[in-house]
């Protein structure tokens, strides 16, 4: 079973950001809901795509995350990156908090 | 250097206020993302993994030390306290908020700078010798014509939506550290018959998923024609690039499919309707704009400086560095400084805001105000009387600016990589910092010898590894990091794409592939002065691949 995530950056200031159902954008991807692929994950797209949306993000998308060690993890190293910040500068990004 | 007139001053100040009505009218809901992209991307804006990227023009790489201070404000103000030095002469800055870019830009703006056309589907900063008006083997200081085709080319009503982006590059020496070849079109300085300076003029060249070198369809255009030519050129460009697939939009494909001979004819044909039009250069236009580049007030000193001669002999890390870092000057007594931005695993390019203040300080106080900007990643001080070499030297090493691997193998070109690029299939800077740290040694270094390593994180070669001697291509294979290696390019004035070596390597191979590579070459050079691309000519990619892949 895949579980997804929808991703955006925020349209202020650029971060990367990940949706909850009670359409809220959040820093931390542990804050996300996991939605199963599929039907469910596609509506929570659509509606994290809303017009009302498109005022607070850019460019929502769908990825695949998985539970390593109890926390929500992007599956692609990409993601990974956007939710922790330059592999290369831990001083700077989520990760640095 | 050259200063804005009001026209200049007036068209980026309304630049700036336009932008930032865009913006407000993106943040209001008023423009929709799909409409704002375009215009912000018109102004250098690009969204990244982490944040908004804006990328600053630097004109043919020249900085004045009130710009590079601006640089460090802006660094330390909105952004987060660095910026990072691109392959095309730019500045990046990698954080800055969408909400904050009109203020920066107004910024920039007072220190006549900015960010229009640094992306989008137009003509882009035109790059070119970092060593313009110093280099011993320059015909003439290409950075005029570098102007010349900046006020030509900035928001040109015609060539704003080219099929695809076009990037240009002159050089005024015989050697060309611009690689021109790999440009939509290069322009080479050189003399006819009667000693009159011209242009060679190439065209087609680019890297990216088809890497070619530019043909060059002129021989000799006079110095008055350029701007006509040049027009003909992106007309002939403008009417038949491909506009129906990104991936065969550039200039290259055009000139490669319909053939060189064919695409120079269709720009003779389109030329002779204007060269003797309103683009004809007239003479007292160009000594206006050559005025501006007028050589600094050189002193008349002579060829041995003993202190400086004194230092070389007792200090052994400044006479490594005068021997990797400091070129001849073609004025007797002075000196051209590269200033490496590749500390020993450290972050290619990149610079702080504390050392930008420190480049400039030293600008000012060593070399008449002037600092360039170079495709390679580093920076210049073009005119530094030898005598202050080490004072200057001394200073550079406190703040970290005093790597003395100029032209080394650690003196490495890697792109952002995905540490930062939308775009990018892995990361290159980590792989920079291993390399570097693996080949840290200087002894090691001068026993390699000159050598080019590029590291790109996607097909779209920002740091031009087709043409490095060893490149690298991060590439993605099934969700893991992999990279390929090329070997035998050249960017220079013999430029050359160089070949894919075999299978790619993963992450945690890549290092010592490549100092297997390295190793073979120093077990089979004839002797210390065949440099790598030189045994590379000899022997060919097989010891290489035999030593990499067995015999397979």
């Amino acid at each position: 079973m895949t579980l997804q995530v929808v991703t955006a950056n925020r349209l202020d200031d650029g971060r990367a950001v990940f949706y909850s159902k009670n359409d809220e954008w959040h820093n931390s991807i542990d804050q996300a809901s996991n939605i199963k692929a599929g039907d469910s994950a596609d509506q929570l797209l659509v509606k994290a795509s809303s017009e009302a949306n498109q005022i607070v993000v850019v460019g929502a998308y769908l990825i695949d995350v998985e539970e390593v060690n109890g926390r929500c993890t992007p599956s692609k190293y990409r993601e990974m990156i956007r939710t922790r910040g330059p592999s290369v500068r831990p001083d700077l990004g989520y990760q640095a908090k | 250097m050259y200063i804005y007139d009001d026209y200049d001053q007036k068209l980026v100040d309304e630049r700036v206020e336009q932008f930032r009505d865009q913006v407000k009218r993106r943040i209001s809901g008023e423009l929709s993302e799909e409409d704002f992209r375009v215009l912000r991307l018109m102004n250098g804006v690009y969204l990244q993994l982490h944040a908004y990227m804006l990328r600053i023009a630097i004109p043919y790489g020249t900085i004045r030390t009130s710009q590079m201070r601006q640089f460090a404000y802006i660094a330390r103000t909105y952004d987060k306290g660095y910026g990072h030095f691109s392959t095309r002469q730019n500045l990046q800055f990698n954080w800055p908020k969408l909400v904050e870019i009109p203020d920066i830009l107004a910024d920039l703006a007072k220190v006549q700078m900015h960010a229009i056309q640094t992306s989008g589907s137009c003509i882009r900063n035109t790059t070119t010798d970092q060593y313009a008006g110093a280099a011993i083997d320059e015909i003439e200081d290409p950075r005029p014509w570098c102007e010349i085709i900046r006020q030509w080319s900035t928001m040109h009503p015609e060539f704003t939506y080219l099929p695809r982006k076009f990037k240009m590059a002159v050089t005024g020496s015989a050697s060309d550290r611009a690689a021109v070849a790999i440009h939509d079109i290069g322009l080479r300085m050189r003399k006819d018959e009667q000693g009159e300076v011209g242009f060679e003029v190439m065209v087609g060249g680019g890297l990216g998923r088809t890497p070619m070198i530019a043909k060059t369809i002129c021989e000799f255009l006079p110095k008055e024609d350029l701007l006509s030519y040049l027009e003909a050129i992106l007309r002939v460009y403008n009417q038949f690039g491909r506009r129906d697939n990104k991936y065969k939009a550039r200039i290259k494909i055009l000139v490669h499919e319909i053939g060189a001979d064919k695409f120079a004819n269709l720009v003779e044909k389109e030329w002779e309707n204007i060269r003797d039009g309103v683009l004809q250069l007239p003479q007292d236009e160009i000594e206006e704009i050559k005025s501006h580049f007028s050589p600094p007030a050189f002193e008349a000193l002579s060829e041995i400086s003993p202190s400086h001669e004194e230092k070389l002999n007792s200090n052994q890390a400044f006479s490594y560095w005068v021997k990797n870092n400091v070129n001849e000057h073609k004025i007797t007594g002075y000196s051209i400084v590269n200033i490496s931005l590749k500390p020993i695993g450290g972050i290619p390019g990149d610079v702080t805001h504390q050392q930008m203040d420190c480049v400039a300080d030293l600008a000012d106080q060593y070399s008449f105000s002037e600092i360039r900007s170079t495709h390679e990643q580093n920076l210049v001080l073009p005119h530094v009387n030898t005598e202050d070499l080490f004072a200057l030297w001394s200073v550079l090493d406190r703040f970290e600016l005093a790597t003395p691997n100029s032209g080394l193998i650690t003196d490495l070109i890697s792109c952002p990589g995905l540490d930062y690029c939308n775009l990018a299939n892995s990361r290159s800077i980590p792989l920079a910092q291993k390399l570097s740290n693996r080949f840290g040694d200087l002894d090691l270094q001068h026993d390699i010898g000159k050598l080019q390593l590029k590291i790109s994180g996607c097909i779209n070669a920002c740091t031009h590894h087709h043409v490095g001697h060893i490149g690298i291509l991060g590439v993605d294979k099934r969700g893991e990091e992999f990279y390929q290696i090329t070997l035998g390019g050249r960017a220079d004035e013999n430029a050359k794409v160089g070949k894919i070596l075999g299978a790619a390597f993963p992450s945690e191979k890549i290092v010592d592939a490549v100092e297997t590579v390295i190793n073979t070459y120093l077990d089979l050079r004839t002797d210390k002065s065949e440099t790598f691309l030189d045994a590379y000519a000899r022997v060919g990619a097989d010891p290489f691949k035999e030593a990499l892949y067995g015999t397979r």
